[in-house]
């Protein structure tokens, strides 16, 4: 009687371990950059919400990810906060947004203007403490982004200059997490996506770059320099539902949402 | 008939043993398969014992990440192998049974806390006051090493006092007949003839350092540089998997399984010397 209880249980469990490999029933996969991810979020909620509107199905993984997946199919639309690199440049991309990247700092700080090169300086380690850059006397603790992250790689394009990032250099693997250890450090700096920077419970301080000031207004007008584009990449030129719900980011309703955000509007908007 | 259900059921649980252990050989293979081709292609020397980290620039050596490791677990061991130690010989043997049912459970929670909250807690809590007090960013090897050498408790504690437990009575009574003290029977009796059993469990205990990643990443600061100081951050094996496994494509990828396999290697050794250690019991 046991054994034949047993045998039950375990086919039981069989059939059970088969039905969780059932098939996603969302229509569009979206997956890539972390610094993309929560606007993608945002937008597939709102779509839903649409009359005509379907699930979109919103994963992280980062751009690089993202890409791939596209490459392989498992996507329909990647995400990526870097720009493409050669050998990904037969894939169709489509800027939906541009997003400052800020420097941030504690809000104790006293520094609140640095130059590109300033900050070159204080990444490469050749600057090292705050009195050299007109703050008070301590050391700057430099905080960055993993190997492979699209923040990082549009910081490095956008103000290293060939120069490398520290080794010494803090890394965490989240704008999330660079802005906590920021906000709980005086004498740390740190580069996070412009519309990250007052989502916290502590405040971090995003400073002036060669005097212009961090707004989404100077990145539109272009006086402010750090800025990234924000791509969805699909295999090929888009068709049927994705190509609708990337109609709907690129509509005047959908770039709503992201200048409500922080975000500058795309080439396309 | 009642022959055939004990032979269908003893198939079953035969064929679901065994896929554990072939989720062991599917892991292990797959690490190898993905990460030698890697080090055939930089060469082992480059890879264990290159200084510097730099996928991007195609740079690919290890070496800070192992010292980082080793740096971290040692720290680790500081801290926590001699809290857990007194911890187990009270529990086995000064310890009123009273005590012993508040702290046995107690110790098991501490098991059961997930790792991310240990680092979750390490960063509001330990890496503030290294900062405050100590100086340095705060996060890096200090923050790390107390954070793991708490994580290691419920492991060194319960197989050592697992093991101190399983000794004969006769051990003890006859050093207590002969006249020794409490303290002296533990200290020339009992923990001589438990030794195999708390090296093991010293060795299981640094394999569960080693082998910790999420709580890591986010007190220890992952910069992939050697050290100056026990307040400097630095990255370890697995950290270096966990940070960069989300981004890494192409030879990035192929570098991070290769990590793996020194890492698995490293565990390996630990764990084989600590069931070696576990066998060599002389009772």
């Amino acid at each position: 009687m046991r054994s034949k209880r047993l045998t039950i249980l375990s086919a039981a469990l069989i059939m059970l371990l088969s039905a969780c490999g059932r098939e996603n029933s969302a229509s569009v996969i979206i997956a890539g950059s972390t610094s993309v991810h929560p606007y993608a979020e945002l937008l597939a909620e709102e779509y839903y919400r649409l009359p005509h509107g379907m699930m979109v199905d919103v994963q992280g993984g980062g751009s690089s990810a993202g890409i791939m997946q596209v490459e392989n199919g498992i996507a329909d639309i990647g995400m990526s906060s870097r720009s493409l690199k050669e050998n990904e440049q037969h894939l169709w991309q489509i800027e939906i947004a541009k997003d400052g990247l800020a420097i941030i700092l504690h809000p104790s700080n006293s520094v609140d203007n640095l130059t590109k090169d300033q900050i070159r300086g204080i990444y490469a380690a050749e600057i090292t403490n705050w009195s050299q850059v007109g703050g008070a006397d301590k050391a700057i603790h430099i905080i960055a982004r993993e190997d492979g992250s699209g923040t990082r790689s549009a910081f490095e394009e956008l103000v290293m200059a060939g120069s490398r990032i520290t080794p010494r250099a803090i890394i965490q693997s989240s704008n999330g997490a660079v802005r906590q250890l920021v906000s709980g450090n005086p004498s740390s700096i740190g580069f996070i996506s412009l519309g990250m920077v007052d989502e916290g419970e502590k405040p971090v301080k995003a400073i002036a770059i060669e005097g212009a000031a961090a707004t989404a207004e100077n990145v539109a007008n272009g006086s402010y320099g750090l800025f990234r584009s924000f791509l969805f990449v699909t295999k090929a030129e888009p068709e049927g539902s994705v190509k609708e719900f990337i109609d709907y980011v690129l509509s005047p309703d959908g770039q709503r949402h992201l200048l409500h955000e922080g975000l500058i509007g795309g080439a396309a908007g | 008939m009642r022959k055939f259900k004990e032979n269908l059921s003893g198939r079953i649980f035969f064929i679901l043993a065994l896929s554990s252990i072939s989720a062991l050989a599917l892991i292990t293979v797959f690490i190898f398969i993905k990460g030698v081709p890697f080090i055939a292609e930089v060469g082992l020397f480059n890879f264990l014992f290159g200084s510097s980290w730099a996928p991007d620039h195609g740079e690919y050596g290890i070496l800070p990440m192992i010292a980082g490791t080793f740096i971290v677990t040692f720290g680790a061991a500081l801290i926590g192998i001699p809290i857990a130690l007194c911890c187990a010989v009270f529990l086995a043997e000064i310890a009123p049974a009273w005590l012993r049912n508040l702290f046995r459970p107690a110790i098991q929670l501490l098991a059961g806390i997930p790792s991310v909250v240990y680092g979750f807690w390490g960063l509001v809590f330990i890496v503030p006051f290294i900062m405050n007090h100590f100086g340095g960013p705060g996060v890096g090897i200090l923050a790390a090493s107390i954070i793991l050498g708490i994580m290691i408790l419920p492991t060194v504690i319960s197989i050592s006092e697992v093991s101190i437990l399983a000794l004969p009575r006769q051990y003890k009574e006859g050093a207590l007949a002969l006249g020794l003290t409490h303290w002296q029977t533990i200290r020339s009796v009992i923990l001589p003839s438990a030794k195999s059993g708390i090296v093991a469990a010293v060795i299981l205990g640094i394999g569960r350092a080693v082998g910790e990643t999420m709580a890591v990443i986010m007190i220890v600061g992952n910069a992939p540089a050697m050290p100056r100081s026990i307040l400097d951050p630095v990255r370890t094996l697995t950290t270096n998997i966990g940070l960069e496994m989300n981004y890494a494509s192409g030879l990035h990828e192929k570098a991070l399984f290769a990590t793996g396999i020194v890492l698995f290697i490293i565990i390996m050794i630990l764990n084989a010397s600590a069931q070696y250690f576990t066998r060599k019991r002389s009772f």
